[in-house]
């Protein structure tokens, strides 16, 4: 009788002692997070299990958006540099395709999803978040307006090369910027963006009535 | 009932004329109109009958019923449940929400597989048959209806779950650079002529965490909040989120416990 007074006793000092332990939740690690993460997701057509390792870039952004506290200046200058550096301009110097395609590229939100059928040509959706033809009142408000951005900026060398590096690698001039990397991610071709450069710099445009 | 389902078909088609005529001030007030045209009719209820049907229906290799199925509340408890999950089971010792914990049930109680009930959780295309998980699920939140959301936070897997979820939703990766928060963490934002809410914000949260699962129009079907976060990776352009995953307890944890005082109103409709 005594031992079993005793073992009850000890049975719940020992269940007391397991409740003080937990009730302090621990904060989890990055690597704890990204490993619950890549255990919540499955590869389908082109969107495979290595899009969620992130870029030293992502990683500093993701911790600078949850703190609320900006990049380190040197971090933001470095991160900036590297992708100024991924910029590939046009080897023939031509910067400016058809407006008309350019529209449609604007348009559609096609493209790396893991429904879309992989190597299919994608969108650059610049709708989804920017006013670009006055015409199309279906757009966002992510991003800046371009209406205009042709008229207002002329096509000066510097103008047309910096526009081609932003579509290219927004991070260039805002580490953390939401815009993605339309040419240094493989989201649109080389001719798509000539394409979506028309579209905001040719003077024919409708961007640019 | 077929009143307000003809009011319904008629703000579907007057829509789109309607919003073409002026500038896009006057397309939002029209989509605000036609929301509220929507709410008169909505075919959730019809999903949210035969989801209870299926609930009292003696079902599965052990030919039980759902009935004696805990939410968290007790066994067969389910007024006010939704509005309190995700919350830690001592049975299962982890976090599970309504969808989980209603998969847990038919496993438990009705003896089916989980890879059975896994395979098609979502219907694919218009026009077709609501799967049973979404009629379950749109039975057991409509329970909730007018209930506060009250997620515990007290235990400390409920604490971790809140944690974690909270790290996923500022994690950006993938080829376009996006986290929910790209969307979700800033007022006022929209994509085309969709309002995003900020999670950082009460009342957005609570406006978006007590309107899902709802009846999407443009899709004809009753969605569930695992298939909202499944559908919103898709288009962060992540790879394709599994049914139950860890992740979107975590972040149903996240988006509820940013909800918390929010009256439930679900299953609502929504364009």
């Amino acid at each position: 009788m005594k031992t079993k007074l005793l073992l009850t006793l000890l049975a719940s000092i020992v269940i007391a002692s397991c409740a003080t332990v937990a009730t302090s939740p621990k904060a989890p690690s990055d690597a704890e997070v990204t490993a619950a993460l890549k255990a919540s997701f499955k590869e389908t057509a082109s969107a495979k299990i290595d899009r969620l390792d992130q870029s030293e870039l992502q990683r500093a952004c993701s911790v600078a958006s949850e703190t609320g506290k900006d990049l380190d200046p040197k971090v933001r200058e470095a991160l900036q540099a590297k992708s100024l550096a991924s910029v590939k301009y046009p080897a023939d110097g031509k910067y400016l395709g058809d407006w008309k395609r350019g529209e449609a590229i604007a348009q559609s939100g096609r493209g790396l999803q893991f429904s879309d059928a992989p190597g299919a040509a994608a969108g650059g959706n610049c709708y989804a978040c920017h006013q670009v033809d006055k015409a199309e009142i279906s757009h966002g408000n992510i991003g800046p307006t371009l209406w205009n951005y042709g008229k207002l900026r002329g096509n000066s060398e510097a103008i047309v090369k910096y526009t081609w590096a932003r579509v290219w690698n927004s991070h260039a001039f805002n580490a953390c910027a939401n815009m993605p990397r339309f040419g240094d991610a493989g989201i649109l071709t080389e001719a798509q963006i000539k394409d979506v450069m028309a579209l905001l710099l040719d003077p024919e445009s409708p961007v640019n009535k | 009932m077929k009143y307000k389902f003809a009011t319904f078909v008629v703000a579907i088609a007057t829509l789109p004329a309607a919003s073409m005529l002026g500038a896009q001030q006057d397309a939002q007030k029209e989509i605000e109109r036609y929301r509220q045209l929507l709410a008169d009719g909505n075919p959730a209820e019809l999903v949210e009958m035969r989801g209870e049907a299926l609930w009292k229906e003696k079902r599965g290799p052990k030919n039980a019923s759902l009935e004696q199925c805990d939410l968290g509340l007790g066994a067969g408890k389910l007024e006010g449940a939704y509005a309190q999950l995700p919350r830690y089971f001592a049975d299962v010792d982890r976090v599970m929400d309504a969808e989980s914990r209603i998969v847990h049930c038919q496993i438990a109680l009705q003896g089916f597989s989980k890879d059975e009930l896994s395979k098609r959780p979502y219907s694919l295309t218009q026009g077709e048959r609501q799967t049973d998980h979404e009629a379950l699920t749109a039975y057991v939140v409509g329970l909730s209806r007018g209930a506060k959301v009250a997620l515990p936070q007290a235990h400390p897997k409920e604490k971790e779950s809140y944690l974690r979820g909270e790290k996923m939703f500022f994690f950006k990766g993938g080829p376009y650079d996006f986290a929910c928060a790209t969307c979700h963490g800033v007022d006022g934002q929209r994509i085309r002529l969709q309002d995003l809410p900020n999670f950082q914000k009460a009342d957005n949260a609570q406006r978006a965490f007590t309107t899902w699962p709802a009846y999407r129009v443009s899709q004809g079907a009753v969605r569930t909040m695992q298939w909202r976060l499944y559908d919103c990776f898709r288009q962060q352009r992540f790879p394709e989120l599994a049914f139950l995953s860890p992740a979107s307890v975590d972040l149903i944890t996240y988006m509820g416990v940013k909800a918390q005082g929010g009256t439930m109103d679900s299953p609502a409709i929504k364009r």
